[in-house]
């Protein structure tokens, strides 16, 4: 705004106008700014997820070609009722809580272990990290090939130790544990990630204190280092939790949720229901517990997060 | 900028521009003889041998009509799943699609998601609609509606090595206790050969042990009656387990055919059951080092004979929401019409028309004995190879537990009697 033409008396009616708008704007700045991620937010979250409330309340058949009516809470009831929703539920929490324990105990075993000057420091950081960069339908490709039982890298491996060839992928009993042991490959760097990031800016003051105190390393690793890194790694465990409880690419390109309904999970099986059987209503239910589900774990992990912060006094 | 720069803009912009120009400039020329010039079709087909004979001979069908022809090619059960999403969704741009008779008419025709190809073949003298088997046709009828033309027929034969059965001083198993005891003989899984490999992987294996199924004496359903937990059934459940889980490859529960095939095609299997219209894949010498070896034999018979299925096992139809329904339907009936069959057949896929078989030309390529089962199985062949159901991919999840569990070793009785009821269940929840 030219300043000259202001200190006249009363500004021309045009920029009146523009000092107005500029006012305006000035006013709603928050509302304006935060707009249009409020509006791709409704877009891409809330209305899908709405439609699917609303579905999960209809029995829409697609293969008895009848329109859509409206049960209310009947597919609730009838997955309940079904046994194969509850083991689908009790894998799907067995894969993400035994995947990110494992994840947790290594990550932060790794992170520990390069949190020091040594050499190659840089270079194995970036090698952790390159199996969280692939392409995670390439990744089950690959392992598809590692787990073959008989030309396969993993038994080749097992007979190198004299150990007997394991069926992996191709037994109920364990390929639930083999898509595991993938998971655990491919984001175990994620937890070292966050835990390095937690530990770089750990308060140096404990340390000197407890060394002048005559701790040793154990010592400082158990009551200093742990607890205080600690609410940075609940941060990563959340993190894993939630995108591991949703893990889909991985199991639909090596199982599809075989051997039998061995591997099907909860997001596994709403795509069954959903586009095999083409019931969509029963799919969408499926999905609605699915999002509850994640909810409640996710809940579950912050409230514990709380709890840890206020004992290290964050 | 400089003016000599923007001269050489100008002159490199009029290039670009020229091959557009012509190319308008062409489209309206023909516009009369080829209404449809210049739209693109898409296409979802099934990784398949049809496919690659498609794709061969799309060029042809480009220049002839001015259509692009644009194919997705996927596994067969994510392309029916993919197909029916896009349909669900009412999408417009799914112009060409694949149909499983067995699978898919009945579900296209309730939700009317193929549209109706006899405006598009009646009265077409050249084309000929009459001259495809009537099965087929039928098979894609849906209350008066033509949803597809049939592209593929199959039949279950046995592939075998001459090789090592000659070796073995073995006669080709002519009954399915024969095939057991061959397999006995020529299994050697200390040196990675194995004597028998099949399918095994969840539902996908149960149009290939419809074979056995019918063999034994067994059905899977009758009109509205179960028939699973029958002692036929079980028989057959227990042999086709039996049989591979002593003679197959490890891993065998998540086989489909394009592993079988490979097994076969790399020289380390013996014997597979599957169908006729994949042989190229065993014995193309692009895809086999042994395709010189294999021989072909009517599939074995069992306590009820031989009964192969023998089934229309594609088809392909047009999108009832396609905005260019015309021009897919141009592109269908090329694909489908006598002088495309018969290049086709003569490429090594079976197809459904009467007169392209009953040239002597269309199999001159073929191995003689292939030709020769083909037609016997013609013959003995059953019309269908999985359950009759509207519910196909439920029913056949259903059906394939006893398999998994004969693999296991478990009992393959007890895990009938159980799918039994809940195939009972599926088929009851239909009526309604």
């Amino acid at each position: 705004m030219k300043t000259g033409r202001m200190r006249g008396g009363t500004p021309p009616a045009a920029v009146l106008e523009t000092m107005q708008a500029n006012d305006w704007i000035e006013k709603h700045v928050r509302t304006l700014f935060t707009l249009p991620a409020l509006v791709f937010v409704v877009v891409m979250v809330a209305f899908p997820l709405g439609y699917t409330v609303v579905l999960s309340l209809r029995d829409w058949n697609l293969t008895t070609g009848s329109a859509p009516r409206w049960v209310w809470l009947g597919n609730y009831a009838s997955l309940f009722a079904d046994a194969r929703f509850w083991a689908a539920m009790g894998r799907t929490l067995a894969f993400s809580f035994g995947a990110v324990a494992i994840e947790t105990v290594l990550g932060v075993a790794v992170a520990l272990f390069l949190n020091r000057e040594m050499r190659g420091k840089n270079l194995t950081k970036t090698l952790f990290l390159l199996p969280m960069v692939a392409t995670p339908v390439a990744v089950g490709m690959v392992w598809l090939l590692i787990f073959e039982p008989t030309i396969g890298l993993a038994n080749h491996m097992l007979g190198l130790l004299h150990v007997d060839p394991q069926p992996w992928l191709t037994s109920r009993k364990t390929a639930l544990v083999s898509l595991m042991l993938v998971d655990v490959w491919q984001w175990t760097p994620i937890i070292m990630l966050v835990t390095l990031a937690g530990l770089a800016i750990l308060p140096r003051d404990p340390y000197d204190s407890a060394r002048i105190d005559g701790a040793g390393p154990v010592q400082i690793l158990r009551r200093i280092t742990l607890p205080l890194v600690m609410p940075t790694v609940l941060v990563g465990i959340l993190i894993r939790l939630i995108d591991a409880l949703k893990t889909y690419d991985i199991i639909y390109s090596t199982t599809q949720g075989g051997p039998g309904e061995s591997t099907e999970t909860l997001n596994i099986l709403g795509y069954v229901l959903g586009f095999s059987y083409f019931r969509m209503g029963l799919g969408a239910a499926l999905i609605v517990l699915f999002v509850l589900t994640v909810t409640a774990v996710s809940l579950l992990v912050l409230a514990l997060k709380n709890n840890v912060d206020r004992r290290v006094g964050w | 900028m400089r003016a000599g720069n923007r001269w050489i803009l100008v002159v490199l912009a009029a290039t670009l521009l020229v091959p557009s120009l012509m190319a308008k400039g062409q489209k309206e020329a023909g516009d009369k003889s080829r209404p449809y010039a210049g739209t693109t079709v898409r296409c979802v087909f099934p990784v398949h041998p049809w496919t690659d004979g498609v794709k061969k001979m799309v060029p042809a069908f480009t220049e002839a009509t001015g259509i692009k022809v644009e194919i997705e090619e996927l596994a067969t059960d994510p392309m029916s799943n993919k197909i029916a999403v896009e349909f669900n969704a009412k999408s417009t741009n799914l112009d060409v699609v694949y149909v499983r008779p067995l699978n898919e008419t009945k579900l296209f025709g309730l939700n009317g998601w193929a549209a109706d190809l006899h405006p598009y073949v009646d009265g077409d003298a050249a084309f000929d609609v009459k001259d495809f088997a009537d099965a087929t046709i039928q098979s894609l009828t849906y209350n008066g509606k033509l949803l597809g033309l049939p592209t593929t027929t199959e039949h279950q034969i046995l592939y075998y090595r001459k090789d090592v059965l000659e070796k073995a001083g073995l006669q080709v198993p002519k009954t399915l206790d024969e095939m057991m005891a061959v397999a006995a003989k020529i299994h050697d899984p200390a040196n990675g050969f194995y004597a028998m490999v099949n399918r095994g992987k969840k539902n996908i294996a149960v149009t290939q042990f419809s074979s056995y199924l019918h063999s034994f004496g067994g059905e899977f359903n009758e009109g509205d009656k179960a028939l699973i937990d029958t002692p036929e059934a079980i028989k057959a459940y227990k042999y086709y387990t039996d049989l591979l889980r002593k003679y197959g490859p490890p891993g065998i529960v998540n086989f489909s055919w394009p592993e079988a095939a490979a097994l076969m095609a790399q020289g380390k299997a013996g014997m597979f059951t599957d169908a006729d219209a994949i042989y190229l894949n065993v014995v193309a010498p692009d895809k086999s080092t042994v395709g010189d070896k294999i021989g072909f034999a009517v599939f074995p018979a069992g306590p009820a004979g031989s009964k192969p299925f023998n089934v229309c096992s594609g088809a392909i139809g047009v999108g009832n929401f396609s905005k260019q329904k015309e021009a897919a339907a141009q592109f269908v009936k090329w694909m489908t019409s006598k002088a495309a069959v018969m290049e086709l057949q003569v490429a090594g896929n079976s197809g459904a028309r009467k007169s392209v078989w009953a040239n002597p030309e269309s199999t001159k390529s073929w191995p003689k004995e292939l030709v020769e089962v083909v037609n016997k199985s013609n013959e003995l062949g059953v019309g269908w190879d999985r359950p009759r159901v509207i519910n196909v991919t439920q029913a056949r999840d259903i059906i394939s537990e006893p398999i998994l569990v004969g693999f296991e070793g478990g009992d393959v009785e007890a895990s009938a009697k159980k799918a039994q009821a809940a195939f009972q269940t599926l088929i009851d929840g239909e009526k309604k």
